[in-house]
This record gives structure tokens, C-alpha cells and sequence, in this order.
């Protein structure tokens, strides 16, 4: 079998458990967690190499083969996510280092973060329903206890919003897998699709679709159930909110193009119409959310949700053009925004810890190499060629002038000039305006820069040469839209 | 705050016994009802009783180990008993078999130290839970 697909999974676990069972905290705690980091990134990326040039892979938790047993599957969608949730990992821990986040926020950062990296690979690898709902639990259980850790009031406000509304989704999600299980007897993703397409259901397929939907809708925070996000990502530390920002609502947008590409493929119309609503309707409602905030975290929060309907948008479109630029988009924005969190730390370093608008400026006098930096993943964010985000907008546009969708392409143009609106106004205040008070023009310390470079050097890689990654992501596309090949690859030949 | 002496007295009694009947319940779980996860559940109730008689600085002394070691023991045990399998060339967490002869052919399988890690991990979650709302 292949321990590539397992080893994703327990590295973070062991690498947690070490950090427990050591007892050590501080600066000792924290290089352990990173040498497991880098130990996590380089596995991932084997494995994505593995299934670049081997094709989908699967393997079955202790022998016992699918649809019976749990399966871990690979293709090129999960494994690529993975691959960058290993990079976000990394530099997100090496952010933390200097950040002191084992001190400032209690002992057990370190192992909480890794229990989050471990929920995330699991969900992207789970070939199995259930055990998607288990990875999404593992990781709302990490993430709450990291965002109410520090304990002050504006924390356990924001965590209390958090997890009440994704137990919401947890237990809608929950209902939905009971439904498909009373039916067809089987939680296996490959078997199910496999049995829909056999015995075509539609009313199964309408109504457990229509709860899976909503649950995924509420963790990838689409219009209307959006509101818990900038509720509770303004309060953590910079590091947390960092990772919860790349990669938690694109655990639920991948959950969506999984489901609704393999199993819920029959009478698509109605949902892709539904979900083409829902798209223009979070970009527009999360970039005038985020023009309206005067709070660095804020602004970047509300533009998690503009973005999220980017991807939502390529899904809906459903053609191996628009799928191809959504698989592009969720890549080139998992580090962008990564990237614009850790910068937004750094910027209220040299603030005085504060987030708030008013009180910055004079940063470009100052601090001009921090100005260049944020420049790349902002102006990669508005869509700026020849950064990563023009490549990935112009593609999605481009598939919705060939499904004739005028509107959606109208919307997604809009959107992105108010998305440059708002990062200008992070520029003018913080940057471009003299500032208030006079404090902060001290260096800006290595374990801060060093990580949003390298986020900032990879989205100037994919920018300036977008042709590898665009091929990935239409073999991506093709993969996803052809479901044979996965089937056959969980279920061996099974398959007729 | 003084318990009441006949709760002390039954609790010197009752902790052992409980503690005995939640191994056994553990150990009897592959083939009959019981297992690590309600073996741990009773094992805990037992520090719960000896925690609401005598508080939670004497349940800490009489437990002896920390139990956020004991949740991090247990998990490690579950996570070896799955790895063990990569030795035999297996898929994680398959379970592997021996015959003890000289037991009276007693079978013995990673399946038991999943368990025994599971148990671990229940007792460390619970009784942690308890003395930190006792604490506070």
C-alpha cells in the first residue's frame, strides 16, 4: 500500500504529540514545531509529485478495502491543496516563532497548530463522507481552542460566534450524510457516485445535495451565512488568524467542488443557477463589507468572502475552463491571503499594535521595503498583471464570456476595482499619510519578514510564470469533471 | 468545605473497585460489549468521586501522573499500535495477531493496545475537565 497518503496525516500528529509529551515550551517548543512543519511540507509536496507523474492514488486504513473500509484518495486537486497547506504551515510556524505565540498565548499553541494542520490535510485527503465530517470536527476543535486561547473578552466573543455557527453546519452536514446512508447504504465518495449514477435518484440527490450545500456554504462563508467570519477573524493573534484565513473556508469551497463534481452530478442545473447567485452575491456583499472598515484585519476579512465567490463562480460555471480557474484562484488566494494577514501583523508592529487605520501612517517613509511587500499580494489580490491574481481573474472571466453569463461577468469586474479601492485605502493610510504619533521605526525583525517573502516570492513565481500552474489546475479540471478516473482509482476494477 | 464523612468512607471502598471494573471492561471489549472508551468513562467516574470527597489538589496526588500527560500517552499508544503495521509491511492500523501458547492459547492483537490507548486518552480528557471546573 502507500504510507505517502498517511504520512501527511500523522506527521502533524506525532510532531503535536512530541511538543506534548516533552513538556517544553518556549524557544525549544517552538523549533520542534517547526522542524515538523518542514518534515509535513516536504512529505506533501512528495506526494503531490507522486501524483503529478503516478495519477489519483488511494490506500485503505487496515486493510480493509473500499467501499468497506476508510479510504484516503489523492488526485490532483487534494494533493495540490495539501502541498499548500504544507507551505502555509511552514511559514505560518516560522511567523510564530518570533511572534512568541507560546508565551503570549499559553502553553499549547505549538501542538494546537499541528492538531489544525492534521484536520486540514485530513479533510483535503478523505475519500470517505464520514470521515470528511470527522476531519472538519478535528479542525473546528483546534481551531476553536486556538482562537478562545488567549481569553480576553474580544476573543471569547468572537470564538463563541465561530463555534456556534459551525456546529450549525457540522450537524446540517451530519443530517445530509444520514440521509444519502439511509439510501444507498454506502459513505464511501466513490461508491456513492457510483451508485448515483447507476440508479439516478433525483429527489436523494436535491435534498441531501441541499444539505450539504448549506453545511459547506456556512464553512467556506458564502452570502447569506458569511457573517461569522469578520465576527470572529479580527481577534486572534496574527500567526492564527493567518492560517485560519488561508485555509479553513477553502477546506469548505474544496468540500464543495468534491461533492458537487462527484457525487451530486445529476439535474445540476438548478444548483449551478443557485450557486451562481450565491457567488455574484458574496463577492459583492464581502468587498462592500470590507470598503466600509476602517480595521486593517477587517478589511482583509471581508475580502475572504469577495474572494470565496470568485471560486464559488468557477464551480457554478461547471466548465473545464471555469473549474481550471477556480482550482487556480483557490491556490494563487490561499497564499495571498496568507500573506496579506502575516504583512497586517507586521504593519501593526510597527503601529503599536494597533489594526486601526487611523492611527497608522508614514510607513512608506519608514519602512519602504515593508511597503514593497505588501504591494505584491494587494496588488495580486485586486487582479494586477503579471501578478498571480490577474491570471486567475482573467481566466474565470474568460469561462464566464463562453457560458454567456454577462451579469456574473459584470459582477466579478466590479468587484475587483472596489477590491483595489479598499487595499488603496490600506496603502494611503498606513503607508502613503503622515503619521500621527511617533513611535515604531525600529527594524522590522527576520522571523517576521522572512515568511512574507517567501509567500511574497511565490505569488511573484506564479505570476510571472502562471503556464505550469494553469496546466495543473486543467488537468485539475479534467480530472474533476471526468469522474471515471477516481472511481476507478478507489475502487480498483470494480468498475465496469 | 468538609464532604460527608459516609461519602469519604465509601469512596476509599468504592475507588478500587471502580478502577478494577473499568480494566476489566477494557479488557473484555474485543468480543463483548465494553472497550477502551467506556472502560475510560468509568475509570474517570472513579477520580470523580474521590475528587468531589476529597477535592481536587488530593485527586491530583492519589493519580500521580498529570493528566494532560496521560492524554498525550494515550494518543501516542493508539498512534504506535497503528504504526506497528508499517513494520510488517501492512497498511496503517491493521491489526496483527499472536497465539500466546503458554497462556492457554490467549490471542493477542494491536486492536488491545489501540483500546488500552483510547482508555488513556478518555481517562486524561475527563478527569482534566473535572479538576479544572473544580479548580476555577
Amino acid at each position: 500500500m502507500n504510507p505517502m497518503l498517511i504520512l501527511p496525516i500523522v506527521i502533524p500528529l506525532i510532531t503535536a504529540l512530541a511538543l506534548v509529551l516533552s513538556g517544553w515550551n518556549g524557544r525549544k517548543a517552538a523549533w520542534l514545531a517547526l522542524i515538523g512543519a518542514l518534515a509535513h511540507f516536504a512529505v506533501n509536496i512528495s506526494l503531490l509529485l507522486g501524483v503529478v507523474n503516478g495519477g489519483i492514488q488511494a490506500t485503505y486504513l487496515g486493510d480493509w478495502s473500499a467501499p468497506y473500509g476508510i479510504t484516503l484518495v489523492a488526485d490532483n486537486l487534494a494533493a495540490a491543496l495539501v502541498a499548500v497547506t504544507g507551505l502555509m504551515g511552514t511559514t505560518v510556524c516560522l511567523f510564530g516563532i518570533r511572534d512568541n505565540l507560546d508565551e503570549s498565548c499559553g502553553r499549547g499553541f505549538f501542538p494546537l497548530f499541528h492538531l489544525l494542520l492534521m484536520g486540514v490535510t485530513g479533510a483535503f485527503l478523505a475519500g470517505d463522507i464520514f470521515n470528511l465530517y470527522v476531519w472538519f470536527e478535528v479542525m473546528l476543535i483546534a481551531s476553536f481552542i486556538l482562537l478562545a486561547k488567549g481569553g480576553s473578552r474580544i476573543e471569547l466573543i468572537a470564538s463563541v460566534k465561530y463555534v456556534t455557527m459551525n456546529l450549525v453546519s457540522s450537524a446540517i452536514f451530519l443530517a445530509g450524510i444520514g440521509l444519502l446512508y439511509a439510501k444507498t447504504g454506502t459513505l464511501n465518495m466513490a461508491d456513492l457516485a457510483l451508485k448515483l449514477n447507476e440508479n439516478p435518484d433525483a429527489r436523494l440527490v436535491l435534498s441531501s445535495g441541499a444539505f450539504f450545500l448549506t453545511a459547506f456554504g456556512i464553512k467556506a462563508a458564502v452570502f447569506p451565512v458569511y457573517f461569522w467570519l469578520p465576527a470572529s477573524y479580527h481577534a486572534p493573534p496574527t500567526a492564527v488568524a493567518a492560517i485560519f484565513s488561508g485555509l479553513l473556508t477553502k477546506v469548505g469551497v474544496y468540500a464543495l467542488m468534491r461533492t458537487f463534481t462527484l457525487i451530486f452530478t445529476q439535474d445540476q442545473e438548478f444548483v449551478t443557477d443557485l450557486l451562481l447567485v450565491v457567488a455574484g452575491l458574496t463577492m459583492v456583499m464581502g468587498v462592500l463589507g470590507a470598503v466600509s472598515q476602517n480595521d486593517i484585519r477587517r478589511i482583509l476579512s471581508f475580502h475572504i468572502i469577495s474572494q470565496i465567490g470568485y471560486m464559488i463562480m468557477g464551480l457554478a460555471l461547471m466548465s473545464p475552463l471555469a473549474i481550471a480557474g477556480a482550482v487556480f484562484y483557490l491556490i494563487h488566494h490561499i497564499i495571498v491571503k496568507t500573506n496579506l494577514f502575516l504583512i497586517g501583523g507586521i504593519i501593526a508592529y510597527h503601529g503599536n499594535g494597533s489594526y486601526e487605520l487611523k492611527r497608522l501612517g508614514g510607513l512608506f517613509r519608514h519602512q519602504a521595503w515593508l511597503a514593497v511587500l505588501f504591494l505584491i499580494p494587494a496588488m495580486s489580490l485586486a487582479g494586477f498583471p503579471p501578478l498571480s491574481g490577474f491570471f486567475s481573474k482573467f481566466v474565470l472571466i474568460k469561462a464566464g464570456i463562453e457560458a454567456q453569463s454577462w451579469w456574473i461577468v459584470a459582477v466579478a469586474l466590479m468587484v475587483s476595482v472596489l477590491t483595489l479601492v479598499s487595499m488603496s485605502k490600506i496603502w494611503n493610510e498606513a503607508f502613503w499619510k503622515p503619521r500621527a504619533e511617533e513611535k515604531g521605526d525600529g527594524a522590522t525583525p527576520v522571523g517576521f519578514w522572512m515568511p512574507a517573502c517567501i509567500l511574497a516570492s511565490v505569488t511573484l513565481g506564479i505570476g510571472l510564470n502562471p503556464g505550469p500552474l494553469f496546466e495543473f489546475s486543467q488537468e485539475t479540471a479534467a480530472q474533476l469533471l471526468n469522474s471515471e478516473r477516481y472511481i476507478r482509482a478507489v475502487l480498483g476494477e470494480v468498475v465496469p | 468545605m468538609k464532604a460527608s464523612y459516609l461519602l469519604e468512607i465509601a469512596t476509599r471502598r468504592l475507588t478500587p473497585l471502580l478502577l478494577l471494573f473499568s480494566l476489566w471492561a477494557l479488557l473484555r471489549g474485543h468480543n463483548a460489549p465494553g472497550g477502551g472508551f467506556i472502560g475510560g468513562l468509568m475509570a474517570a467516574s472513579a477520580f470523580g468521586f474521590y475528587s468531589i470527597s476529597f477535592g481536587p489538589t488530593a485527586t491530583r496526588a492519589y493519580l500521580r501522573v498529570d493528566p494532560f500527560m496521560l492524554i498525550g500517552t494515550g494518543v501516542a499508544t493508539s498512534l504506535f499500535s497503528g504504526l506497528l503495521a508499517w513494520f510488517f509491511g501492512k497498511p496503517f492500523l491493521t491489526g496483527l495477531w499472536t497465539k500466546l501458547d503458554w497462556a492457554g492459547g490467549l490471542k493477542l492483537g494491536t486492536p488491545l493496545l489501540f483500546d488500552v490507548g483510547v482508555y488513556l486518552t478518555v481517562i486524561g480528557v475527563t478527569v482534566s475537565l473535572l479538576l479544572h471546573l473544580e479548580e476555577d
